[in-house]
């Protein structure tokens, strides 16, 4: 398939190379990272650039690899009049994302009592197959947990009234209806609330050097000192409620597809009129796995703050544990954008990709409208993890978005060959990173050699100018299913 | 060809691929369950003391795996249930009809050498074909 470099960070797949395109698919990479891409990210966000109703390009983010329908990375922003809605572009893990809690603590302060933290961490968030968590709710409350979403920890004790405005869409999507989830949704999901999951979902102390402050007006903004500060790193999603409803619509998509006359070139990207009766009732049901993932890495966020409560005998408000911000990487959002110099409201689905709105945007928390919204992008257990922000130029250049994380470039059957998880281990430990797992062979699968170089990956996006760099932070303990 | 599954390599890179052959399209559902249960967890340390029954109708067969493996994944966060002896037994009339009897135990991390957690069964190049032999064989990519 032909390429055209369009600059040196954008390469461009004109609608003739495939039949059925609809637009051009764009990937943003250097051209290390552009060689070392998968055949398989072509070939997907090629496939995204047939879909009805698309707009402008199908985008894919430096850290785009292979995945099922659309690319790892891949962003595309679709007409709400003739556009489609797809469980293929959002993922099974509805609302996967990233939350970045402050302190007040530095390294000389937890350093020696690391290994009681981890400990005291494992057991208070549960990680692994089949783990469920210590909330127990009944179903007229995950009814509630479906529209309200962080709202409702709140109200139960399980945040702060602060981090509803320290959350991207104040912890709650609109538009959640519990009467378009399957029952089997909610006996998977109604005791996994507080719960990571496994694969590469995490939970990680990270350590904020002066050194890795690349804008100490940004980092102030968002609470980071600096001065080996420590921060708090959660990536998680909606667990199997989310996968089940993925799951559930995907079924029902594969017929509708037929009745409307759509074909696509990978049955993964099954899809239906955002319009239609079934693109309705699967966003109402995307919408409740969202509030369930907000609410997910909400109490975590809770038993984070007992953690570090009792590890140092102290408030979690006197240790200053402040979320930063929490952002999903794997959801379908209505925006407005400027098309043909009109405002026009679009469905963007991102997919292993970061909203990146710039100051002034009014979805962006008053807190942080003069900065632009903060950008939390998960790097592998091995090698850290950035803040960033967004900007106005993420808006008009990539419908808003920008990077999730380093992106895989090797796969999990072939880095439990080549690693084995307790040497991984004792390496990272030699490294200064402790690691508690619940299994070997899925810590194996995450080695820092199987995911591409993060600094690479976001300053290809700091130099487009699509997000910028705020903080590098370095990992000193990790909790992992 | 007999009963059985293969984990290719380089077919996916975030998510997991397993390969099952089976001599009847009702091995081959066997097979595909028992590979299931071994992407998460060590099943020869799983005792088949509990024991479900799975009923399931579909007209096409590829989509019956499909329920099929998306069902055991619902029983294993439902129930907390981990499998590892499948009985399957399947029917054509009209529509392909499966009655199956599956026998684990609950999930235990300490003794069941947990490994990666199945969220879905994926469409991802998922396909149900029968061989030039007349034995079975199907790819099913798993969202990790």
């Amino acid at each position: 398939m032909q390429v055209n470099k369009i600059t040196d960070y954008v390469w461009e797949i004109p609608p003739s190379e495939k039949e059925g395109m609809l637009v051009p698919a764009r990937i943003y990479a250097t051209e290390k990272l552009m060689k070392e891409m998968d055949a398989g990210v072509i070939e997907q966000i090629t496939n995204v650039a047939c879909l009805p109703g698309i707009q402008k390009y199908a985008l894919c983010m430096p850290d785009g690899h292979w995945g099922y329908g659309f690319p790892i990375g891949g962003v595309a922003a679709f007409s709400l009049q003739d556009g489609v809605i797809s469980p293929g572009g959002i993922g099974f893990d509805i609302n996967c994302g990233m939350r970045l809690i402050r302190t007040d603590l530095t390294l000389a302060d937890v350093q020696p009592r690391l290994k009681d933290l981890l400990n005291v961490l494992f057991n208070k968030v549960p990680a692994g197959v089949g783990a469920k968590g210590l909330v127990k709710i009944e179903r007229k409350e995950m009814a509630e947990v479906m529209t309200r979403g962080v709202n409702w920890c709140i109200k139960k004790g399980y945040g702060w009234a602060q981090d509803r405005d320290r959350i991207e869409g104040g912890g709650c999507l609109p538009g959640g209806d519990p009467s378009k989830v399957s029952s089997q949704a909610v006996e998977r999901g109604i005791g996994q609330l507080g719960t990571l999951g496994s694969g590469n979902h995490y939970l990680e102390i990270q350590v904020a050097s002066n050194e890795n402050i690349y804008d100490e007006k940004l980092a102030r903004a968002v609470g980071i000192f600096g001065r080996d500060q420590i921060v708090i790193m959660v990536h998680c999603g909606s667990r199997g409620f989310g996968h089940q409803i993925a799951t559930d619509y995907l079924r029902v998509f594969d017929s509708a597809m037929k009745k409307y006359g759509i074909t696509v070139r990978d049955r993964q990207l099954g899809c239906a009129p955002f319009r239609s009766p079934e693109g309705q009732d699967y966003y109402s049901a995307m919408a409740c796995a969202a509030n369930m993932a907000f609410a997910n890495r909400q109490v975590i966020t809770h038993r984070i703050r007992e953690a570090f409560s009792q590890v140092f005998n102290e408030d979690a408000e006197r240790l200053g544990l402040e979320t930063i911000y929490d952002v999903a990487h794997n959801v379908a959002k209505v925006e407005t954008y400027e098309i043909n110099g009109k405002p026009t409201e679009l469905l963007v689905h991102r997919k292993g990709s970061t909203r990146s709105f710039g100051p002034g945007r009014t979805e962006v928390p008053t807190l942080y409208r003069d900065w632009g919204q903060p950008v939390i992008v998960g790097g592998s257990m091995e090698t850290g993890s950035y803040l960033c922000v967004g900007t106005q130029k993420a808006e008009t250049e990539t419908f808003g978005s920008t990077m999730h994380g380093a992106g895989r470039t090797m796969s999990r059957a072939a880095a439990k060959r080549m690693i084995r998880g307790t040497d991984l281990q004792r390496r990272m430990e030699e490294n200064g990173i402790l690691v508690k797992a619940v299994s070997m062979s899925g810590l194996a699968e995450e080695a820092g050699s199987a995911y591409k170089d993060i600094s690479e990956v976001v300053d290809t996006m700091d130099t487009v100018g699509v997000s910028k760099k705020v903080v590098r932070l370095k990992p000193i303990g990790n909790i992992k299913g | 060809m007999t009963q059985g599954y293969t984990f290719p390599e380089d077919q996916v890179i975030s998510d997991l691929v397993f390969e099952a052959t089976g001599d009847t399209p009702a091995e081959l559902f066997q097979a595909a369950g028992l590979a299931l249960f071994e992407v998460m967890a060590d099943t020869g340390r799983v005792h088949p003391r509990i024991r479900k029954e799975i009923r399931l109708k579909h007209a096409q067969i590829d989509q019956l795996l499909y329920d099929w493996l998306s069902e055991l994944i619902y029983l294993k966060d439902a129930a907390g249930l981990l499998f590892k002896e499948f009985s399957v037994q399947l029917t054509q009339d009209n529509d392909w009809s499966l009655v199956a009897t599956v026998r684990g135990e609950p999930i235990d991390p300490k003794r069941h050498g947990l490994r990666a957690d199945a969220k879905a069964v994926t469409y991802h190049q998922f396909e149900v074909v029968q061989t030039e032999t007349g034995s079975w064989k199907a790819r099913v990519v798993v969202d990790i």
